[in-house]
Parts: C-alpha cells; sequence; structure tokens
C-alpha cells in the first residue's frame, strides 16, 4: 500500500517536474516565483503618512504577497529601526531618521540597477537638484544621506554610487496652516506664528528634529538670528533660537503643542489654534470637515521632508526579490497617483501621471485650477472647479524649499534644549 | 521528610518562597536593572555599559528638573487635597447617611460606573467639553455669564488637576469608605451620649478611626499622580512637565540611561514621601 502511493506519487512529481521545466523554458522566473511569493509576508514600518491599508490590499491583488503594516509616530519609528532590527522588513521612514539609523547597520544597501524606473527618479533624491540651475537647501537633504559606498557600507557618500540607503517614495513642502476665516487677513511670513496677535491661538509640533526647524524658520524670519546652516546649528544658534520660543511660551503664545496628525486636526478644527505647524493631509482633513483651512504659502520658502523605504539588513532570498518587487510596482505609478491625490509628492511623478485624471493631474501637480471637483482617494471633495492648490505647482512648491528636516551634529544638545523648552 | 516538615521555620520559609521569588523575579530585578541602567552611556540609537554619573550630573545640575519636580508635587499635593476632601464627603455620606445595606451597595457601585471605560477615554472626553468653542464655553456664553470664552478651562494646570480628580477620587473613597464601615457603631452613641457635637464626633472619632483609610487613599492618588505623564500630556495640550512626561520623551528619543536615572530619582522620591506618610499612622497595627 505504502508501495504503490510512493511510486504514484514519484510519477506525478515527475510529470508535474516536466511540466514546469517546459513552463519554466518558455516563462523563466515568474512562474516558480508565482507560486511561492504567496506565501511571503513582508513587515514594513513607519509613520502614519504612508502606512495606509489601501496599498496592502493593492499589492496583495497584484503582486500577489502579503504587507503587513504598523503605523507608529516618528519617535517611536527611530527607535525600533535603531533597535529591534529583526521586528521589520521593510522600513519606511524619513531620510533625517536614515541619517541616524544607518550607521547602525540594520538596512542594507540598494542595488539601483534593479530598480526600473531608477532613471525617472526626481533630481531631489539623486544631485540634489530639482532642476539643474537649483540651489540645494539647508538641512538633510535627501540625497545627502542617499547614497552608500556599496552592499555592507555604512557611510553616506555625495554621489550617485549604485547603492541607494532608501528608495525615496514620498515627500512633500511642509508650511504653516491657517485658519483664513478666524484670521481674517492675509499671512505672508513665518514670523506670524510668533505674532501676539495669535496669543493663545497658535501651536508648533513637538518633534524636536522637525519642531527646531520650524522653529528656526520663524527666529529667521524675524530677523533675530542669521543662521550658518539651520540643519546643523551650533549650541549657541540653539540657545538663542529656544530662547525666542521660550520666551514666546511663557508670554502664553501657544494653546498646546501636538505631536500627533490627529491632534494637528483636532486642534485646527475646533478652532483652538488658528495658525499652527501642519502636514499637508491634515489641512485636507480639516477641510473635508467643511472647515476652511489653508496651507499658506510663505515668503521665506518651505520646510521640506522626504521619506523613502529602507530594507532590513536580515532580508534576503525570496523575501528579498519580493521587496524589490515591491519597491518596483511602488515607483510604477499606481501609489504615486494615491499620493498625490493627498497633496504629496511622489517620487517618480510621471508614472503617476497615467493613475490620475488629466484634472486631478493639473490640480495637484501642475498648480492649475481645477476644472471639476477634486476629491480625495476616499472619495470626498477636497476642492472645487476653479480652485488652485495652495502654493501652486510641485516646481514652485518643492522650488522653494529652505530647508529639509534634519539632524544636527548638536542633534543630543538640541533635544535637551527642546525637552527644556516643552517643560519650561 | 514528615520531620523535616513539621519544622515550623522550614514551613514558614517555604510558604513564603513562592511570593518571594515572584516579587524578586518581577519587582526587585527590573528595579535593580534601571539603577544599572542609569549609570550607563547612551549614544544617538544604542546604550552602552558604563559606570558613569552624567546622567545624574546633568539631571541633578538642570535648572528643569527642579521646577518639573515642583511641578510633580503641585500636581500630587492640589490632586491629593481635593480627592481627600471629596473621597472623604462622599465616604462618610455613603457610610452614615445611607441607612440601607441594598443602597449603600447600589451607589457605591454608581461610583464604579466611570471605570468601565479606560482611563484614557475618561480623560479626553473632557477636551472638546472644555475647548474653546466647548460645551462648557459655550453654555457659559448662552447663560451670560461671561462675554469671552475662558481660555484657562482647558490645556492649562486647571484641566490637568481636574482629570486627575476626576480619575483618582475613587481611589479614595474605596479604602475611607471600608474603614467607615468598620467603626462601631457604638462608639458614636457613646460619644453621642456623653454630649458630642456632631463636629467634635467627627474630628474625635470618626477621622482618627479612618485614619488608615485615609492614609491608603493617599498612598494610591499620590503614587498614581506621580507617575503619570499620559494625563499630563493631553490635557495642558503637552505645554506642562512632571517627572513621567521627562521619563517618556527620554524613552523616545532613544536615551535610556537619561530615563533611568530620573526614573531612580523619582522612585527616590516617592518613596520618601510614602515613608514619611507612614510616620503619621501605623497601617499594619488598625488593619
Amino acid at each position: 500500500m505504502t508501495q504503490a502511493t510512493k511510486t504514484g506519487l514519484s510519477r506525478r512529481t515527475l510529470l508535474t517536474g516536466a511540466a514546469a521545466g517546459v513552463a519554466a523554458s518558455a516563462f523563466p522566473a515568474p512562474m516558480i516565483w508565482a507560486q511561492n511569493i504567496k506565501d511571503i509576508t513582508l513587515r514594513q514600518f513607519g509613520t502614519g503618512v504612508s502606512n495606509l491599508n489601501e496599498v496592502a490590499q493593492k499589492v496583495k491583488e497584484e503582486l500577489g504577497f502579503t504587507l503587513e503594516m504598523t503605523a507608529l509616530d516618528s519617535d517611536a519609528v527611530t527607535q525600533r529601526a535603531a533597535t529591534q532590527p529583526k521586528s521589520f522588513d521593510i522600513a519606511d521612514i524619513e531620510y533625517w531618521i536614515c541619517k541616524k539609523i544607518w550607521p547602525t547597520g540594520n538596512l542594507q544597501a540598494m542595488d539601483t540597477s534593479k530598480i526600473a524606473n531608477y532613471d525617472k527618479i526626481v533630481g531631489i533624491f539623486r544631485s540634489g537638484k530639482l532642476t539643474p540651475e537649483s540651489t540645494i537647501a539647508q538641512g538633510t537633504a535627501p540625497h545627502s544621506v542617499g547614497f552608500t559606498s556599496g552592499p555592507g557600507g555604512k557611510d553616506f557618500v555625495a554621489e550617485e554610487s549604485g547603492w541607494m540607503t532608501l528608495i525615496p517614495t514620498i515627500y512633500n513642502a511642509d508650511t504653516l496652516g491657517i485658519r483664513p476665516d478666524l484670521i481674517g487677513r492675509p499671512i505672508e511670513s513665518w514670523t506670524e506664528l510668533l505674532n501676539p496677535e495669535f496669543k493663545g491661538k497658535a501651536s508648533i509640533l513637538d518633534i524636536s528634529s522637525i519642531g527646531i526647524m520650524d522653529a528656526a524658520m520663524v527666529c529667521e524670519a524675524m530677523g533675530e538670528i542669521a543662521y550658518g546652516d539651520k540643519g546643523n546649528m551650533t549650541r549657541e544658534e540653539i540657545d538663542k533660537t529656544m530662547a525666542i520660543f521660550t520666551e514666546a511660551k511663557k508670554a502664553g503664545q501657544f494653546r498646546a503643542f501636538w505631536k500627533t496628525f490627529d491632534e494637528s486636526v483636532n486642534l485646527m478644527a475646533s478652532g483652538e489654534v488658528v495658525i499652527q505647524s501642519m502636514w499637508s493631509p491634515a489641512i485636507t482633513a480639516v477641510k473635508s470637515r467643511g472647515i476652511p483651512c489653508v496651507y499658506q504659502p510663505l515668503k521665506e520658502g518651505y520646510r521640506s521632508w522626504g521619506g523613502g523605504i529602507g530594507l532590513s539588513a536580515n532580508l534576503s532570498g525570496l523575501a528579498l526579490d519580493a521587496a524589490y518587487e515591491y519597491i518596483n510596482w511602488y515607483l510604477s505609478g499606481w501609489v504615486g497617483g494615491f499620493l498625490m491625490r493627498q497633496g504629496y509628492y511622489s517620487a517618480v511623478p510621471e508614472t503617476s501621471k497615467d493613475f490620475m485624471s488629466e484634472n486631478e493631474w493639473g490640480y495637484w501637480f501642475e498648480g492649475k485650477p481645477a476644472t471639476d471637483t477634486i476629491t480625495n482617494p476616499q472619495g470626498q471633495p477636497m476642492a472645487q472647479a476653479g480652485d488652485v492648490r495652495d502654493g501652486g505647482s510641485f516646481h514652485d512648491r518643492m522650488g522653494a524649499v529652505a530647508c529639509w528636516n534634519a539632524v544636527m551634529d548638536e542633534n543630543q544638545y538640541m533635544v535637551r534644549k527642546w525637552n527644556e523648552f516643552i517643560a519650561a | 521528610m514528615a520531620a523535616l516538615l513539621k519544622n515550623r521555620h522550614l514551613t514558614g520559609w517555604l510558604l513564603a518562597s513562592p511570593l518571594a521569588a515572584v516579587l524578586a523575579f518581577f519587582l526587585v530585578l527590573p528595579i535593580l536593572m534601571i539603577v544599572v541602567v542609569s549609570f550607563w552611556g547612551a549614544t544617538e540609537f544604542s546604550i552602552y555599559p558604563a559606570f558613569q554619573f552624567d546622567n545624574y550630573h546633568f539631571l541633578l545640575t538642570s535648572p528643569v528638573t527642579l521646577q518639573v519636580f515642583l511641578n510633580t508635587f503641585k500636581y500630587a499635593l492640589v490632586t491629593w487635597a481635593l480627592t481627600l476632601g471629596i473621597g472623604f464627603t462622599v465616604a462618610y455620606f455613603l457610610a452614615f447617611h445611607v441607612r440601607s445595606q441594598t443602597w449603600q451597595i447600589a451607589l457605591f457601585l454608581l461610583c464604579t460606573i466611570p471605570f468601565w471605560t479606560s482611563n484614557i477615554i475618561r480623560m479626553i472626553s473632557w477636551i472638546p467639553f472644555l475647548g474653546r468653542n466647548g460645551l462648557a464655553n459655550s453654555t457659559l456664553i448662552s447663560w451670560e455669564v461671561i462675554d469671552e470664552p475662558l481660555e484657562w478651562l482647558l490645556f492649562s494646570d486647571f484641566s490637568v488637576i481636574l482629570a486627575f480628580v476626576h480619575l483618582y477620587t475613587l481611589f479614595m473613597v474605596v479604602p475611607i469608605f471600608n474603614t467607615m464601615m468598620r467603626i462601631d457603631r457604638s462608639l458614636i452613641e457613646a460619644a453621642n451620649d456623653a454630649g458630642a457635637t456632631g463636629f467634635q464626633i467627627l474630628t474625635n472619632v470618626i477621622i482618627p478611626l479612618c485614619k488608615p483609610g485615609i492614609m491608603i487613599g493617599s498612598i494610591f492618588v499620590v503614587t498614581l499622580v506621580m507617575g503619570d505623564f499620559i494625563t499630563v500630556r493631553f490635557m495642558s495640550g503637552s505645554q506642562s512637565a512632571n517627572v513621567g512626561r521627562l521619563i517618556s520623551n527620554d524613552i523616545a528619543l532613544l536615551q535610556y540611561p537619561s530615563a533611568a536615572a530620573t526614573a531612580v530619582i523619582l522612585l527616590v522620591t516617592v518613596l520618601m514621601v510614602i515613608g514619611t506618610l507612614l510616620r503619621f499612622v501605623d497601617i499594619r497595627k488598625e488593619l
């Protein structure tokens, strides 16, 4: 009995093997690939901005494997990437976080020759320049921490070495959010954050490495401090910046500080705060409640940030192949379109064009007046025909970046000073 | 074997050992670990074993530390006074004014109903109520009590303490109610017969006999408030700090040794407070 079964099995195995052989010669790798890949689960974690369940669903549909998403705040993301390398396969992090954790060796360098759309990635992430004439903004500019010397490298190199630390996925130019209905006059400068007119109605975010940049934009605009490099301040510059903000805090300028996306939305929507640091989708969220809210372009320029996908050093074999597949798919347009409809930018904007309507592309990317109602990915109306995006086109916005979110050499000192400011 | 088990000392040790083991493993060991780590050093993303006093040095010389500890004491003291006042009154009402036991139990359970939801939900639900355009302000404005919304209702020390009192009064009510129920009613009758007034009965009979309950409630409230960080963060809109927030900020920024050092100092402070409290009442004797 046992014997018979064995024979039967081996014959069948032989037949399948032959069939697979034929199939394999006709369509090389993908056949085998498609069978095994269903068992693969990739664990991704990152900040809330791009950890979207819609993306995980689409991955399952189009690529076949499972993507588990965990959303955390920036501090928790840094902590996890640095201390628990085995707890994730894909880290969806910001470039300034990369600067902190890349030296731990928890992430592996990525071979750009395996990235199909590498040549189409916007200049900001490669040479650092949006257009050949652009000047590079201060702070941790993505290209400066985007490349490493080779596989296993723990350093950063200036040129496009063919080995990327993070594959850029999402970025934006941030500015202050305002409630135009409660302010009732034009806002043009970062200095307005500390304008006594908004006493008790202003807010700033309590994430030190981002908050300090907003603070620096304000102090510089006020003419109080002339920074050598806002993205890499000296102790003296940090002291001065925090002194100005501590004074404002003690005078009751701030209503609250926020740490999570939802807090910023609630502060703004409830009218507790009329001017504050804000992120683009938070503006979207306030607007979709029917409350007017503007992502106000300011004359001093934007504070920009960029995020990307990093691969855990523990990834290998089929899972690593799946991860590359995922990255290529990420840059191929669908996700880009999804993100751009929320006001972010895709690293390869041109591939997203096919996944957006002409009206959407015109509104979000080209800064043209909407020809029809613009809805967010969930279908809620965001803008009406004739509306123009705050700040205009991609080149207007990303071309006016004054600094990038940064990690400074004096980071530990800055963090302590920031804590003192919060506790003051 | 049988003879061994009859040995009084040995059985005593054996009976105590499971609890001792559990406490050693889950209480003493972690605390020792915290003390050890508090002397370590930290870089941006890692901690390394060392024996240095940097963390304590920074902590004890920073002007912010003192300010934050004072703030923590302020919260603890004000919350303690308010919860004691409210808790004692509620317990007194339940124990001496409500005669039927059924009603006593029913009303007591009523006090615990808020505890059916999570601590954080109970706290956060104050935010829309107290906000600038919240229920409290709009009601006061519509009654024409005030013209302008009151700013200090939310994201202030007021809202922090309000939330603390709301959250922790029950921890005062329960032990005080418990000791009150044990008071022999004939003592009160005797005091009455001896011509004591209601107030004299309260101060000379009931309060002294309630001391253990008051003390247990106080320990609960003081330790809870001093160790809290989330209430202070949400209700002050991150504008005020207590020691718990210093620790949570340090942890968020991967500065574990510094967080451990702060935790050790907080632990010592809380133990000193409790030690002082226990000098007033011998809980063991009174229970």
